[in-house]
């Protein structure tokens, strides 16, 4: 099974894997596993790695994502950041990417979360009162319009 | 889509937009003016806002007389909404084939 959030802030998915959070890790963690079903990469489970996912070019995409290992915590989370165009320092946009492994009945339950939105929060005044929580949820009418 | 939702997504970054697009979105259209007395910055800032908002197309504008109406263009989001629409289907797709390998990496021991 599979989940999307309801909150358009925040993209979750979630299954239960018939497999153990060793094999999972393993899976997530091992360049050439990886590549076997994410892309190509240079990965590397160790914090403050710089690696790139690489697929072919899309029209609208050099195919290249930026990423760096900002949490590992073997068997447990896997943390990363996702940047496309550059990501965040190139003027493109950059997520946060969080796997977490949870020993579930039957295997292992992995979640796949996908925030940030590459969208730095200022911290200021406006920063503080239009956050995109507000925005999307005073927003919720049009979007669900927008869906209908 | 992924340029299109780059510049919807940019043009919404700073927090002094999204205010001025919530507002017209609630309030409907109003002239740079008005927008200027509840953004709390000055009126030439609100028009550079505006400017970028234009520019991804999430705000329209008219004339009358000497003053210029803007009003929000919320079917400019959809590209957004697609976008998320994208990755729920991107990460779907890679559970599949993780399940996949993790099969495999059965057999293969």
């Amino acid at each position: 099974m599979s989940t999307v959030g309801d909150n358009p802030r925040t993209l979750v998915v979630e299954r239960v894997f018939a497999h153990s959070p060793e094999k999972l890790w393993r899976a997530l963690t091992e360049s050439p596993l990886l590549a076997q079903w994410m892309m190509a990469n240079d990965f590397e489970p160790v914090v403050g790695h710089r690696f790139q996912f690489r697929r072919e070019p899309l029209p609208q995409w050099n195919g290249i994502v930026d990423c760096e290992v900002t949490v590992v915590e073997p068997l447990q989370r896997l943390v990363y950041s996702w940047g496309i165009g550059g990501g965040a320092a190139g003027g493109g946009l950059q997520w946060v990417i969080e796997w977490t492994l949870t020993p579930a009945e039957g295997g292992t339950l992995v979640r796949m979360e996908q925030s940030g939105f590459g969208l730095e929060q200022k911290a200021n005044y406006q920063g503080a009162k239009y956050g995109w929580q507000k925005f999307f949820a005073n927003l919720e009418c049009t979007l669900g319009g927008l869906e209908g | 889509m992924q340029s299109a939702a780059d510049s919807v997504f940019r043009a919404l970054a700073d927090p002094t937009r999204r205010a001025i697009f919530e507002e017209l979105s609630r309030q409907g259209e109003q002239t740079v003016h008005a927008l200027t007395r509840r953004a709390g910055v000055s009126q030439p800032a609100v028009s550079k806002h505006l400017s970028v908002l234009k520019r991804a197309k999430l705000v329209g504008h008219r004339r009358e007389g000497r003053e210029t109406h803007y009003r929000a263009e919320p079917e400019a989001l959809t590209p957004m909404v697609d976008w998320l629409r994208y990755y729920g289907a991107f990460w779907r797709d890679r559970f599949d084939l993780l399940e996949e390998l993790l099969k495999r990496m059965d057999t293969e021991k």
